[in-house]
């Protein structure tokens, strides 16, 4: 009977009990390269959670609503220029920065940048003044993540296409 | 490494050839942005060495696994030759960014996401290069700098997902994304042929850089023998 044969198949406790499995010098150090990515990843997802707050560049207009605590304090908006509301009497600008969902009126004195306009995603710095408007000190145009030649521009235009803003 | 001398002039030639292609296209034969204009063009320096800025981090990160794991000595010389070469990169990633946001955003620098952890990148980098002058001749300096290395790289995906993760000024991806790159053949191309050339330019550098650190050992070594062979005679 060849299947008692030990050589050719040892029993089941012969093999993986009675023969501990050793790990060889490169596996442990492996495994401890392994642990620690771990353990730094999580600790920077725990740090990154917590200064979530801090990390953020700008809020929306809803999410500047929804903290009544940052009335007065410096703090930067961001969203776009609503259609229809951007106005320029000699230096001063006014317009309305919108996510869709709420809107709050802007006032900016000074220059604006080259990419500004109706439609346009902008971010402004400045504080919200007790009448629940924005009075920005400086203006930064936003660019998204859409290149689009310029012939290809006219062209859709003169489709009807055209799906940006202005 | 002997062999690596055959291939450095064909690296050259290719990044050459890809630089010609590619500097031609960005300046001459691709379109202006409807919004940005010709400033786009920026676009074509800024975008290959942000991308080699944190390529050539995650060689210097396989690189410490190696060092660390199978204590290959080889992991050690490219470790240490890519480190300078990375902040050049992200140097260069961070002064072109300055340079196109003057007149897209209308500032040279603002403190979001994406600006700061390239920075973080940049001053890790700085770190590196201290710490491969003070520790290299010390028994376990290449392991510790390894180490070092590898915690560092929890930053590159913070650089990556920052523009996904908070608000930023910077835009979010528009090459390597999950639906596509959101710019047409015509702007991709020159941007790819300039990724090439940068990418080949960096195969070169480090391939130049680790021969001559493997001749720094060599003579050193030598020198150490010298000095053996003096005191026993």
């Amino acid at each position: 009977m060849k299947w008692l044969n030990r050589q050719e198949y040892p029993l089941m406790t012969e093999t993986s009990l009675n023969t501990p499995k050793r790990l060889t010098r490169k596996q442990k150090r492996l495994l401890v390269i392994a642990g620690l990515a771990v353990v730094v990843g999580l600790a920077a997802a725990l740090i990154l959670t917590a200064l979530r707050d801090q990390i953020v560049f700008f809020y929306s207009p809803t999410e500047l609503m929804a903290r009544p605590e940052l009335a007065g304090e410096a703090v930067r908006i961001g969203g776009l220029v609503e259609q229809g509301t951007f106005e320029r009497n000699g230096e001063t600008n006014q317009f309305s920065i919108t996510d869709g969902n709420s809107t709050i009126a802007v006032t900016f004195i000074g220059l604006l940048p080259d990419l500004f306009r109706e439609g346009q995603g902008v971010i402004a710095e400045g504080s919200l003044t007790d009448a629940g408007d924005f009075s920005a000190s400086n203006v930064l145009a936003k660019h998204d993540e859409t290149y689009i030649p310029r012939e290809v521009e006219a062209a859709l235009r003169e489709q009807g296409v055209w799906q940006g803003g202005e | 490494m002997a062999w690596s001398r055959f291939f450095i002039w064909p690296l050259a030639a290719i990044s050459a050839l890809f630089f010609a292609l590619g500097v031609w296209f960005a300046f001459f034969n691709s379109p202006a942005d409807y919004q940005m204009g010709d400033t786009v063009r920026i676009m074509y320096v800024h975008v290959p060495n942000a991308w080699l800025s944190q390529m050539v981090y995650g060689l210097m990160a396989v690189s410490a696994v190696g060092s660390l794991v199978w204590r290959h000595p080889m992991a050690d010389v490219s470790m240490k030759a890519a480190a300078p070469q990375g902040a050049a990169f992200t140097a260069m990633a961070l002064f072109t960014g300055a340079l196109w946001g003057r007149p897209t955003w209308g500032t040279f620098w603002e403190w979001d996401g994406r600006m700061t952890s390239t920075l973080i990148l940049f001053l890790i980098y700085l770190g590196l290069i201290a710490l491969w002058r003070a520790l290299e001749h010390q028994a376990n300096g290449p392991r510790l700098i390894a180490i070092v290395t590898l915690v560092g790289a929890v930053n590159i995906p913070i650089i990556k997902f920052s523009v996904d993760w908070w608000n930023t000024l910077h835009q979010p991806a528009s090459v390597f994304r999950a639906d596509g790159p959101t710019m047409p053949g015509s702007i991709l191309m020159p941007l790819f042929l300039m990724m090439f050339a940068f990418t080949f330019l960096f195969a070169l550098l480090q391939t130049l850089r680790m021969r001559t650190e493997i001749e720094r050992r060599r003579v050193r070594s030598l020198e150490r023998r010298h000095v053996a062979e003096g005191a026993t005679a």
